[in-house]
Parts: structure tokens; sequence; C-alpha cells
């Protein structure tokens, strides 16, 4: 343990009205706790700048698997485990629970939540290309108002978002259109377990007499944040699957992806396995 | 007649088991003494250079603190291994980062992290060197030099050691060489391998003006720390006292250690009146404390058309850090296990161990020789490809057999038969078949599988005379209660000591082995009995167990009942105690002893390097599957069997534990483990982005012992600790080769090395040349 615990505070209040009263008021910033699985690291390496931490844990109002026949609502505190059990989203969403069944270990599962995921803001999140695939939507909530976005515009750059000081994540909502759809999810981390992901690609597509009628495809570690593969789509789109096609969007994934080398791989080794999986979806998805 | 006992050759539960399953067990960061402070260190935070300035932080209550610095040290500013240049804080240079300078007590655990941060260190900084090639160069810095009195070791600038182990017929070799059919060469590098025990190094210290220094802590070598402790302090060998706690893993990474943070938090504690606790974090831990070494292995053979080694040269180099630590006996065991179960006529094996600006590499299962080993193992198939054999056939032409000479010239008494080994290896692990499948497979697959395997020995106990010099003692007492009570310095860190310990001395005292006890290994109490490492516990400190049990039943004798010779239950377990409890009530204690006594065909020379290298070998051939994956350039290990020959096996689950944790951590070394040094500092020195396989990484581990008593060991046992880490590395970069073509001659092999191999442009690579065209000279250089 690199802090010292009696530098912080940890409030728990009872409510979610009374969190996002908190949030708002001048005694701040505070900053929100979920599982902690991203905190409590920061916490222990004595890099958790922040000194006050209001706790959203045990927040029910935030736990929740709603269905409509049109929709699903995850909210933000649902848990990797939550999303591994749900029947809907095994059914529906199914590169969703894949990859909360790639994220850490059991245990981290049974307490990181999906908020705490899309709030970090990692670029190399486990669950974040999917989100883009399934072009979710986020609600954020306030004391003061409460709004929706499309997820993709929430990432502003390297661990930037949209979120204001004063508001939480509430809810993510995603629509029931994917079940004609092909799924494609495939995670090249360090190693099997435990792992930070070197390039991850979560992509849907829907064939039609031949061609592609609609792909979407999310990916993580490829740039400063998740990002949508949205140059390579167009490329794809009304296109066979041919050797061409796929030789243009290797060319097109590289184009709109800035990877990087770090400690865990190098910039040209996620490029190419990143177009390598690309090219392995395309080859699944030929008729 | 089944064995009532269960006692050798049976699988007992744990000794300490169920205090471990339950959480009972107290490791030293469980314990905690009355006003004990705790303390930190600071460390450098460059890989070379002179220390200008120190100063402290203004904001900081420096006053509630205790300072330690090398100053404060009462005997000799040294960390005692071989040699003396190890010094326990540095004063006017650094030549690490990580480097201890400053030790800080605090009675608040809380505050110390940002006092160590209040520090601060300005230097002069010079170059550092941090390559084994960079450390040769003949205009490398100088930036280790041997002490006069270290000379036996080394002269040279940058040199820990050197040795040259010559076998056969070396005055000719040059003629050899020149009308050899086929020349091989090649060159294999291995990388620093953290050995990641669960529980980080720490101690708690205690000091007293008249009872001395009192460490408690995780460690493997008690009395290695009495030795250290004696020099820091001044002190006689019985002021010194440790304590071993219970230990959560070490292999090896808390042999030779402890003597570091151990003397550390013993300077706080005289400083401070306090008991002073240090527990390392993991980043502390992985950044500032001892590897295994990275080596370098240049191999020159020569070898007949049909497939006969004719001679070899191999240099052998290791990096071991900015101090000699022990480093020149890592070396050794190097040197000793190149040449490999393989008859050489003529050998010439030359190492050596340079110094660089890296925190000092260490001990770790194995000790150098998966260094050489993995060179060796990677070499022969190498030979096979250039002579066109198979991997299987070649080695079969060269290895040894009962009456042959190793390459240190010891005549192989044991009665193995490699032969079969490899046959039976083979068939079991479906080597033969898996191939022929793969072959047909693997044309129309973005998999790539092959299979690959690796024969090798390796040696049990200390090397050469190194026993003698050990000479070591154990005891067995009788408590108040009439119970044979084991006193070793053997520790257990998780390998399964006690339980062994136990069973050898209740099989030879015709005991249950509930019966037997051992004693916790405290120096004022327990004789040496030798550091526990080497693969000598079962071996050597067994054997003494044995002695000692046989010692004490002889004393007993007059007390027991007197039965035939022949009779397999001499006396039962109650008229044991009797007899203990009539020889107590005579005599008031009885102590039983055995020292170690060196068989007298066991003769080594230091100085020529040759001679019986270790009392015993265990022979091992050990298979691999892999499957490498032309999406993601990653290889992973599918299947693995591994058959050992060890001697009489004591306890079948443990050893089938040693072999398979061994196995699992050879998988690491070979295919994930890497160390990234940035200057000398570890940069991922955490387990997020150190990546040590999961068990979603690896395959099924199938084990297999033959066991051929060997009478060096109690019960015929030998050693086994190290072995695993031997055969797992080149065993699979065979199968890697085997897979896809591609020779690949270092490790870690990680995703983004195959990624460069496999889409460099395929002349590059040595392996595209039809073997049977290569023609004589073959060589990473000219291919
Ligand atoms: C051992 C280990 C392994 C891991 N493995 C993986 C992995 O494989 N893949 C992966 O993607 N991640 C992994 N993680 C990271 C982590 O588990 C996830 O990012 C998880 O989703 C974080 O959720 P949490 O609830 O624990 O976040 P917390 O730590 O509680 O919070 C994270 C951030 O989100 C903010 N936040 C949380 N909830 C809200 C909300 N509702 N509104 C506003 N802000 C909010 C917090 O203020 C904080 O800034 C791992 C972590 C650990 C410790």
């Amino acid at each position: 343990m690199r802090s010292n615990p009696s530098h912080y505070e940890l409030t728990t209040p009872a409510t979610l009205e009374a969190v996002l009263d908190i949030l708002a008021s001048d005694l701040g910033p505070y900053t929100p706790i979920a599982g902690g699985t991203e905190l409590m690291v920061a916490l222990g390496a004595g890099r958790l700048a922040t000194r006050k931490l209001v706790s959203i844990n045990h927040l029910q109002e935030l736990r929740f698997i709603a269905t409509t026949p049109e929709t699903l609502t995850l909210g933000s505190g649902t848990t990797f485990t939550d999303l591994r059990k749900d029947p809907v989203i095994a059914t529906d969403f199914s590169l969703l629970s894949q990859a909360a069944s790639w994220t850490g270990s059991i245990a981290n599962q049974n307490r990181g939540t999906l908020g705490g995921n899309i709030v970090n803001a990692s670029p190399a999140a486990d669950s974040l290309p999917a989100l883009l695939a399934y072009e979710a939507e986020l609600t954020l909530v306030s004391a003061r108002a409460t709004r929706t976005i499309p997820y993709a515009g929430f990432h502003l750059g390297y661990k930037k978002t949209i979120l204001r000081p004063d508001e939480l994540l509430h809810s993510i909502t995603l629509k029931r259109d994917f079940r004609e759809y092909a799924h494609y999810a495939r995670k090249v981390g360090t190693r099997n377990a435990q792992a930070i992901s070197k390039v991850a690609i979560a992509a849907l597509a829907r064939l039609k007499d031949g061609l592609i009628q609609d792909i979407r495809i999310g990916a993580a570690s490829l740039r400063d944040r998740p990002i949508r593969l949205t140059a390579t789509e167009r490329v794809l789109q009304n296109q066979p699957i041919t050797r061409e096609t796929i030789a243009a969007a290797r060319a097109a994934l590289t184009s709109e992806t800035q990877p990087i080398d770090d400690i865990r791989s190098t910039a040209k080794y996620r490029a190419a396995v990143a177009a390598n999986l690309l090219e392995e979806f395309l080859h699944q998805l030929k008729p | 007649m089944p064995d009532l006992l269960q006692t050798v050759g049976f699988s007992p539960i744990r000794k300490e088991g169920a205090a471990k399953v339950l959480g009972q067990a107290k490791y030293v960061d469980d314990l905690s003494f009355p006003g004990m402070w705790f303390g930190a260190t600071v460390r450098s935070s460059i890989a070379r250079g002179r220390i200008v300035s120190i100063t402290f932080d203004p904001a900081i209550p420096w006053d509630e603190f205790v300072i330690v610095t090398a100053a404060d040290i009462p005997g000799q500013n040294t960390i005692v291994h071989l040699t003396h240049d190890h010094r326990c804080l540095a004063s006017d240079r650094v030549n690490h980062p990580d480097e201890p300078i400053l030790l800080l007590a605090h009675p608040d655990r809380a505050v110390l992290p940002a006092a160590v941060a209040g520090v601060h260190i300005t230097y002069k900084e010079l170059p550092g060197v941090f390559t084994i090639e960079e450390s040769e160069a003949p205009n490398a810095p100088a930036i280790w030099s041997p002490a006069p009195a270290d000379h036996q070791h080394s002269t040279q600038k940058n040199t820990f050691k050197t040795y040259l182990m010559e076998s056969g017929d070396t005055s000719n070799l040059d003629h050899i060489f020149a009308t050899a059919d086929y020349i091989v060469e090649g060159e294999y590098r291995t990388g620093a391998q953290e050995q990641l025990y669960i529980e980080n190094n720490g101690v708690i210290a205690e000091y007293s003006a008249t009872d001395g220094v009192t460490v408690h802590g995780s460690l493997q070598c008690p009395y290695y720390l009495v030795h250290a402790l004696e020099l820091v302090f001044n002190l006689p060998e019985e002021k010194c006292r440790v304590i071993q706690t219970e230990t959560g893993g070490a292999f090896g990474g808390k042999e030779d250690f402890p003597s570091v943070i151990g003397s550390h938090a013993a300077l706080l504690a005289m400083k401070s009146g306090h008991p002073v606790k240090i527990c390392y974090d993991r980043a502390e831990d992985m950044a500032g404390t001892t590897k295994r070494h990275p080596s370098r292995s240049r191999h020159r053979t020569a070898v007949s058309k049909d497939g006969k080694i004719l001679a070899g040269e191999i240099d052998f180099a290791l990096d071991g850090g900015a101090y000699a630590t022990l480093t020149p006996v890592v070396l050794s065991r190097g040197t000793i296990h190149a040449p490999g179960p393989y008859h050489w006529p003529a050998l010439r094996v030359r190492a050596k161990a340079m110094a660089t600006n890296l925190p000092p590499h260490g001990a770790f299962r194995g000790f150098g020789a998966p260094q050489s080993i993995f060179a060796t193992e990677r070499h022969m198939n190498k030979i096979a490809k250039v002579v066109g054999l198979s991997p299987e056939e070649l080695r079969r032409r060269n290895l040894l057999g009962i009456g042959d000479h190793t390459a240190t010239g010891q005549l192989i008494t044991d009665t193995v038969n490699m032969q079969h080994l490899l046959t039976r290896a083979l068939d079991e692990s479906s080597y033969h078949a898996k191939r022929a499948e793969f072959a047909r497979t693997n044309p129309s697959s973005p998999i790539k599988r092959g299979m690959g395997f690796a024969t090798f020995f390796h040696g049990a106990g200390f090397t050469g005379s190194g026993e003698r010099r050990l000479n070591s003692l154990v005891h067995i007492e009788l408590t108040p209660e009439g119970r044979p009570q084991i006193l070793v310095s053997a520790t257990e860190f998780g390998q399964g000591t006690n339980t062994i310990l136990c069973q050898v001395a209740a099989e030879t005292l015709h005991l249950p082995y509930e019966d037997v006890l051992i004693a916790q290994p405290d120096t004022s109490h327990v004789p040496n009995s030798g550091p526990t490492v080497a693969s000598r516990t079962a071996m050597i400190v067994g054997k003494l167990v044995e002695r000692a049990s046989q010692s004490l039943r002889n004393t007993l004798s007059p007390y027991l009942p007197s039965t035939s010779e022949t009779s397999t239950t001499p006396y039962t377990p109650a008229e044991f105690r009797s007899a203990a409890l009539a020889y107590l009530a005579e005599h008031g204690t009885l102590v039983a002893s055995a020292r170690y006594e060196a068989p007298g065909d066991i003769l080594w020379d230091d100085e020529s390097y040759r001679g019986a290298a270790y009392p015993a070998y265990a022979w091992a051939v050990y298979v691999a599957e892999v499957a490498v994956d032309t999406t993601t350039y990653s290889a992973t290990c599918t299947d693995f069997y591994a058959l050992q020959e060890v001697g009489k096996v004591l306890h079948p689950v443990l050893a089938k534990g040693q072999i398979e944790g061994g196995v699992a951590q050879g998988i690491g070394y070979a295919l994930y483990e890497k160390c990234v040094w940035q200057k000398g500092h570890m940069a991922n020195n955490q387990m997020t982005n150190y990546i040590m396989p999961t068990s979603a990484d690896l395959p099924p581990i199938r084990v297999a012992f033959e066991e051929i008593p060997s009478v060096h060991g109690p019960f015929g046992a030998k050693g086994i600790g190290e072995l695993p880490m031997d055969g797992p590395a080149p065993a699979i970069l065979n199968a890697i080769e085997d897979a896809t073509g591609i020779a690949f001659t270092e490790i870690p092999l990680l995703p983004e090395d195959i990624f460069e191999r496999m889409t460099s442009t395929p002349e590059s690579g040595s392996e595209d040349l039809e073997p049977t065209n290569a023609g004589p000279y073959f060589s990473e250089t000219t291919a």
C-alpha cells in the first residue's frame, strides 16, 4: 500500500439522489467509486490523486438489467458477472457477454462494473468495443438534469470523456436489433486470463446476396480511446468478400488506427494483428 | 506386505498443510511484536554514478523517523556471499537502479511511502553498461573490478568469474574441426526471469545489546543470513540468530537476498531500539531483488557425416548484474551442465560472468543449468538438421550410457538408460503419431502445430567439493513426550521439506509419519544442515536424517523389545514411546546426530575442473506440443509430457507437484516472462505487465517417473527440485521449429518476436536452407 489511507475520505450516502447532491455540492470534488477495481489499484500504487470518494457500489438504483422487446438497458452498476449470467445478453448481445468473460478474474467480474469500465475510459478496456458495435446510448444523470447521448460521442481523448464532475453514468441502452447479425469478438491479450488487451475487436455484420449489407467494427488498443472503425466499415459496405475487398479493408484499418509501442507490445504488431482479426472475421462471414 | 505406516513412497498430507489451508499459518507480515516499527528503503534512481547530495523534504517531520545510512553500520558495509563487493548500503556511489542507500523506520507504516519520496538524492551520473556485449567490449567503462582478496575468482575488469572446462583430446581440437564433415555453429540467448514467489521478501528484526541480533523472516537459508549479520554487526555467530517463519515460495529468490533485507531491518532495529518489520510490496520486490541470470551461449561443434559429435567449443556467458552475489556458483552449474547428457570426445567450455549495471542477479531454480541446457538442446536440433537426421536419431547416436564418462570425466555409474527413457517418452507422448498428424493438418490450418523434446540431466547436491565444504549436520532429539523431532536448517517453502524429512525419519524409526515432528528452523536450536538449495535436501539432508534416525534407534535399542532381524515391525509406536520415556527418565535428554561424510568415490578438482561434479544426476526427457497461431503470432504449449528418473520417489504427490510447477515455470520462461529493462530498471515490475502464465495458459502436464534407487540418498532418493526447470524451454522451441520451420534461438519468445520473424523476408532465416545442401560449414552468420 503506497498511499496513506488516513488521507482519504469515503462517504456512502444511502440513495442515488443523495450521491448526486454531494457531487453537485461545493464540498468536492468527489470521485464516485463503484466496484473499485480501478480506483483501489491506483490507491495501492500511490497514484490516486483525488482524496474524496463517494461510494455508489451499494446503490441498487444503478444495478439492474431491464429488457423490453426492443431494448436492453443496463444499470451502470451491472457487474461483469451480472452480464455473463443474463440470458438476453447471451442471445442478443453475445459480444458483450464474451467481453465480460475476458475481464480479469472471477473475483474481478464479481466486483467490477460496466459503468466503471466506461468511465475509466481505458483504450484497452474489454467491453467498450462491443458497446460501440451495438451503438449503445448512455444516460447521464446529475442533480440538475438527465441527458441521453450516443456512446460513440462519449470519449474525447485519452481517458477524457464528456462526463461532467457532477454527473454519474446512470445506464446503458442497447437496441435489440442484432439477432440476424454474425458476431465476432476476439481479444489478443498478453495471456489468456488476467490480461490487458494488445488488440481486441468486436464486430457485427449482415450479408445479403453475398454482399456485406451492414458491418460495425469496434476496436480496443488501436488509438487513444476505444474506436469504431468507420473508414473500414465504409470500404466494406456493399462489397462481396474477395481478396481485393479484404486487402482494401486491411488498408483502411491501417489508415484509421494509430497503435503505439508500449510495455506490452509494439505498434507494428498491433496493426498487423488487428488486420488479421478483421480478415479472420471476413473469412468467417463468407457464405 | 502393505506398508501400514504409509511413509516413504506414500503421500501423507503435508506437515504444515492443514495450518496453511485453514489460514492459521503465520507468514512474517502476519506477525506483530510489541512496540514494533516499520522500515522502508530509499533506493537509487539511476544505474551508475556518484552520490552528490542527500536532502530531506522539510514538509516531513523527520524527528519522528529513524534514519540509517552506511555510517551506522557497526561492522563491514558488506553483504557477504562469495566475495565482498556487495555493499549493504551505498554510500558514495551507486552501481544499479533501485540500490539501497538509506533506511527509514517509523511506528506508522502508512507514512513511509511519502517519506521515501521525500528524500532527494542528486547524482553525478556515469555511463552504465546493460548487456553482456557492452560489458565485455574492450572499451567498456570499468564498472566493476575485483578486489585483491577476490582474485581467485577473477582478475579482469567487469568479470566476476571465468572457468575453463576441458575434456578429452582438446590439444587436437583444431585438427578435429579442420577435418570434420560438418561444423555447426549457433548462438542462443535466455532472458532474466523473476522468481515470483507468492509472498514477497519480508523480515522482522530485533536487537538487544546483550543478546545481539535476531531476524525472523521468509527465507531459505537461515545460516547464510547468520553469516551476513556477523559481518555487518561485527558480532560472533552466537549473537546472530535467525528464525525462519512460514515461507510462501522462494525458488532461489530467498537464498541470497534475505541477507540484504535482514541486515537492513536489523540496522533499523539497533538504531531505533524497536523491533522493525520490512516487507516489500510486489513492485519493490520485483524491481529491487534478484532475477535469473540472462545468458548467451555460443556453440561450435564438429560432427561426422553419420551424426557423431567429434568435438565442441562452447562459450557460455552470464550477465551477473552489479555485484557478484552467487554468480560464480551459478556460472559453475551452467558450465557443468552445458555439455548435456552427451558424449564429447573433445570439448572446451569457456565460461564467464560479466558485470552490468542491473540489480544483481541471483539464485533461481536451476541455477545456470536452464540457461546452458536451453542452448545445448536447441543446438542438438540444429546439428540434426544439418546432418540430415531426426532430432531423435542425432541424440541416440550421442547420448551417454552406463560406463561412459561425463564431460568432467565422471564415470556414469547410475544404471540409467537414456535410450530407454527416450523411447518411452516419445511413445507415451505420441510424439511420432502427432508429428505425422500435424504434417497432414498444418498446411491447410492457420494454426501450426508441432512437437519437440529435450533430453537432459541435472546434478543433485552442491557442485564439486561443495558438500564437503558445507559439512552439514543434522540432529534428532526426543521431546519430553518421547517423540522424535528433527532439527535441521533445511526450510519448508512450499516444496515439501518438512514432509519428506519426516517420512524418512518415520520409515527409519518404524513409526507412523504423524509421530515424527520437525522443529521450526531457529539457528539458536537447529544445527547447520546447509542451505535449502541445489536439489540437495531430499538426497543430502534426507540421508543425514536417515542416519541420525538409525543412530537414535541404536541408542534406544536397549530399551526396545528385542525382535528377530527379519521382522518388518520390530516394535509398536507405543513400545517406541515407552522406550523413549525410559531413556529420558534415565538420561534427561537424547539428541542423535549425523554429519555429512563424502562418499569415497566422489572426488572433484576445482583447479582442473574435473572429477565427479555431483554425487548423482536426475535424468529426463520432456516432450512439448505447441500451437502457433498465424493470426496472432502467439505460440501456446498445448500438451506437455515429462518423464524423469529421480531415484526413489519419496512422496509421489509432492514429487508430481514439483514437476508440474517447474514445467509451468519453464513454460513461462520460454513464452511469457520478459523483464523489460530501461537503463537497468525493471520497467514492468508488476504482475499486470510481467506476464506469468495463468492456469488458462497452461497445458495438461503429464508426469511420469522411473525409479532406480541411488545409493546416495535416503531409500534411494535423488534430487528433483530444479530438474523440471531445465527441459521445457528447449522442448518448446524445438516444437515451434517443428511447427513453423523457424529456428528461434532466444527466450522469452513472445508473439511480437514471432511476428517479426514470420513477416520478415523469408530468405533471412537459416531454416530455409535445405539441410542436405547446406554444405559442411553451417553457421548463423554465414547462412
Ligand atoms: C486484477 C484486475 C484485472 C482486470 N482485468 C480487466 C480486463 O481484463 N479487462 C478490462 O476491461 N478491465 C480490467 N480491469 C479493470 C477494471 O476491473 C474494469 O475497468 C472495471 O470495469 C472497473 O469497474 P469498477 O466498478 O470496479 O470501477 P471503479 O474503480 O469503481 O471506478 C473506475 C472509474 O469509473 C468511475 N465510475 C465508476 N462508476 C461510475 C458511474 N456510474 N458514474 C460515473 N463515474 C463512475 C470512477 O469514478 C472511476 O474513475 C481489471 C482490474 C483488475 C484489478
